[in-house]
């Protein structure tokens, strides 16, 4: 059986056909960032400046003030007392227990994360509403997007950008971008087609259907896009810490090697208490702004 | 009733569905049926040779079984459908020719449309539903709203003004639709299928309240049902669409008494013409008219002409009264030959108008031993109503089918 044939084994490419392939393409991407990598990082320098400063503001102001305006935002989003308390009394716990700073670098960061992933995301489920083309070439990309393992983007953006805030940023923002896309997509595609001839018929213009009955009636599905994709983003913490994003992700990162079980545990039970957090806010004012939405037609 | 002001005009218009319509128009132009083409080439035959004139001011009702093309055609008056061939011209406006801008402006001001299931804003509340067109239209805020409030209090809707749509009943929020295509002051209100998500009650209600609304306001209303009570209350004329293809078009009346074929016939068949049919429809001329003017003169009249009855008619055509040989016999043995009929005490006798539905007028008819005088607002004798020609109406139509085949085998 020293003779290999196409029946047993697989037909390959030889090995040095791989090398090939393998050193060209690394060679054109070295090339590439090396040629552009600078630009590239001037282009997102204002980004990084904003960045830097949030997290600043939320780790230089007084952790109380800071507690407060979480909470005031808290309640301006619900409505709810229950929930604002819930909330604070959760902040002071995890700062008790010492991952205050970290919290608050996390936090800034899926804050960051999060608002990107809404102003990119949105006109793009908008324009995949729109046109089915649109949707059948999107779609394909966001299932690579969601199912590719996020250490294979981190390579590239690495290679491009080096470590720091803003490749993190970046593989966040790519691995929890989908949802809030194709939910955006989809709650336009649902709104009752009535509704809409409604606007039609009576003159409405492309704009003025979007901004007065699409996007309104498509909130809902929105918000539970938008809601998707911060728990997403939350679940990349750990990830987007190996290359360097500060916050509650590196002392869990750094428990896995050293083997220190409770820092790891508390450390992810904050990530739990942020995830609570952005969720049922979020949710609670998805519920309050669309109370009047459910059962429009019996 | 209906002058002939005409406001829309429909030519010539054909639709097909799917990917490739134009492909298909050949085969639609044969005459190959609606099913033939569905199942050679997977397109479906919407409309087709539709032409149709629409006047200005009256309720032109379309009608049809489920699928028949109603929904497709009341699209086609506002583009919300582009057909495949044809023209729509509304008020010497080729509404095809119309590019976005000017379709966008067109629908702002000519046409507003009722929508079976309301299709009202769920995140608006009703004051901002009513109030819709007119945002559209860039219209102020405040004299929007003010606006709004005056046609809400119109159909009945005082006081619910800040209320959203899901906390009012089907009726109500049908109500507010109406008020919202009301209150842009388009001259030609669409409605398609709008009073058949109600249940029969408040149907008849709306359709009360249509009627009522369309006295003062007079508009251009393209009306679409399935239901020929409906059709027959509401409709100043009334087309029938099947399978795509307009089979009649005509007055209520002329659909009931002389429809067109089977399918037609089918639809008529179960209708209370008593309630569909006025008076006029069924008077006949009156046959004695008596110009005498003393009781002796008119008893000679009838005795020349051998009736037993008569309507008493003065110069101007103004009717006096209804008499009978007898009583005019019996006046004449009293000594009263000579007297005029003022002084003869005519005695009243029960009129009918021509715009009476027949069905309150039933018991008259058969009560009175002549045929009834018709007589109009002024006074003048206009005809007369006999039981047999009450009757011969009356008549379910199904038997007279039924009679008119034995008569075709004997
Ligand atoms: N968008 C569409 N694509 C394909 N076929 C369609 C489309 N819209 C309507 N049709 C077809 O056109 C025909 C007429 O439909 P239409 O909705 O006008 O009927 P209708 O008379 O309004 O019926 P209903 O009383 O049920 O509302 C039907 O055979 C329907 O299947
Ligand atoms: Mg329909």
């Amino acid at each position: 059986m020293a003779e290999k044939s196409w029946l047993t084994d697989i037909p390959e490419m030889d090995r040095s056909s791989l090398l090939q392939l393998r050193k060209t393409m690394d060679g054109a991407y070295r090339d590439f960032s090396r040629e552009y990598g600078d630009s590239i990082e001037a282009f997102f320098d204002p980004l990084l400046t904003f960045l830097i400063w949030f997290e600043k503001l939320l780790l230089n102001s007084p952790w109380w003030l800071v507690l407060g305006v979480i909470a005031g935002l808290a309640y301006a989003a619900s409505r709810s007392a229950k929930l604002t308390i819930g909330v604070a009394v959760s902040l002071v716990v995890v700062g008790y227990f010492g991952m205050w700073d970290d919290t608050m670098r996390t936090m800034s960061i899926i804050t960051v994360c999060t608002l990107i992933s809404i102003v990119l995301g949105i006109p793009i489920g908008i324009a995949m509403a729109r046109s089915n083309r649109v949707q059948s070439t999107v779609t394909p990309m966001l299932d690579i997007m969601q199912t590719m393992p996020a250490f294979v983007y981190l390579i590239p953006v690495v290679m491009l950008l080096g470590i720091g805030r803003i490749p993190g940023v970046i593989a966040v923002v790519i691995y929890a971008i989908p949802p809030v896309i194709r939910l955006t997509n989809l709650g336009i595609r649902l709104v009752d087609k009535e509704v809409l001839e409604a606007a039609t018929a009576y003159g409405a213009n492309p704009r003025q259907r979007l901004l007065g009955v699409q996007l309104p009636l498509a909130m809902p599905t929105i918000m539970a896009g938008i809601n998707q994709t911060i728990m997403m983003a939350l679940a990349m913490v750990v990830i987007a810490s190996m290359i360097g994003v500060k916050g509650l992700g590196q002392p869990v990162l750094k428990s896995i090697t050293n083997q220190y079980f409770t820092i790891g545990l508390l450390n992810g039970l904050a990530i739990v208490v942020l995830a609570i957090i952005f969720d049922r806010v979020s949710q609670a004012y998805g519920k309050r702004t669309q109370a009047h939405l459910g059962g429009g037609h019996e | 009733m209906s002058n002939s002001d005409v406001l829309i005009q429909v030519k010539d218009l054909y639709k097909v569905f799917g990917d490739k319509p134009e492909s298909v128009m050949p085969m639609v132009k044969a005459g190959k049926s609606k099913d033939e083409i569905l199942a050679e080439t997977g397109h479906t035959v919407g409309l087709k040779e539709i032409d149709l004139e629409i006047n200005r001011g009256e309720i032109f009702v379309i009608m049809g079984l489920s699928g028949s093309g109603k929904s497709t055609l009341i699209r086609h008056f506002n583009r919300l459908i582009e057909p495949t061939a044809g023209e729509i011209i509304v008020e010497g406006t080729d509404v095809m020719k119309l590019n976005t801008k000017e379709l966008e402006q067109f629908r702002r001001h000519k046409m507003s449309m009722v929508f079976q299931r309301f299709g009202l804003m769920p995140h608006y509340t009703v004051l901002d539903n009513v109030a819709y067109g007119l945002k559209i239209q860039g219209v102020d805020k405040s004299v929007r709203e003010q606006k709004a409030v005056e046609w809400l209090e119109t159909v009945g809707l005082k006081g619910y003004e800040e209320q959203y749509p899901n906390q009012l009943s089907g009726g109500q929020q049908q109500r507010v639709g109406l008020a919202r295509a009301l209150c842009t002051d388009a001259e030609i209100l669409l409605m398609d299928e709008a009073f058949s998500a109600l249940d029969p009650l408040i149907r008849s209600e709306m359709q009360d309240q249509l009627i009522e609304l369309q006295h003062k306001l007079n508009k251009t209303i393209i009306f679409i049902t399935h239901d020929l009570d409906e059709a027959l209350r509401l409709g100043d004329r009334i087309a029938i669409l099947k399978d795509g293809l307009l089979v009649q078009q005509g007055e209520p009346e002329e659909i009931l008494l002389n429809p067109a074929d089977e399918y037609v016939e089918a639809f008529v068949k179960d209708v209370n013409r008593a309630r569909a049919l006025t008076v006029e429809t069924v008077m006949k001329e009156p046959e004695h008219r008596i110009t005498a003017e003393t009781i002796g003169e008119a008893l000679k009249e009838m005795k020349r002409g051998a009736y037993d009855y008569g309507h008493v008619v003065d110069d101007s055509g103004s009717y006096q009264g209804t008499v009978t040989q007898e009583w005019l016999e019996e006046e004449a043995k009293g000594g009263n030959a000579d007297s005029t009929w003022e002084e003869a005490d005519l005695t009243e006798t029960t009129t009918i108008t021509s715009d009476a539905v027949l069905e309150t007028v039933i018991p008259e008819t058969l009560e009175a031993d002549h045929p009834i005088p018709v007589v109009d607002e002024e006074g003048q004798l206009q005809g007369e109503l006999s039981r047999s020609s009450l009757a011969e109406v009356l008549v379910d139509s199904s038997e007279t089918e039924s009679e008119s085949v034995e008569n075709q085998k004997v």
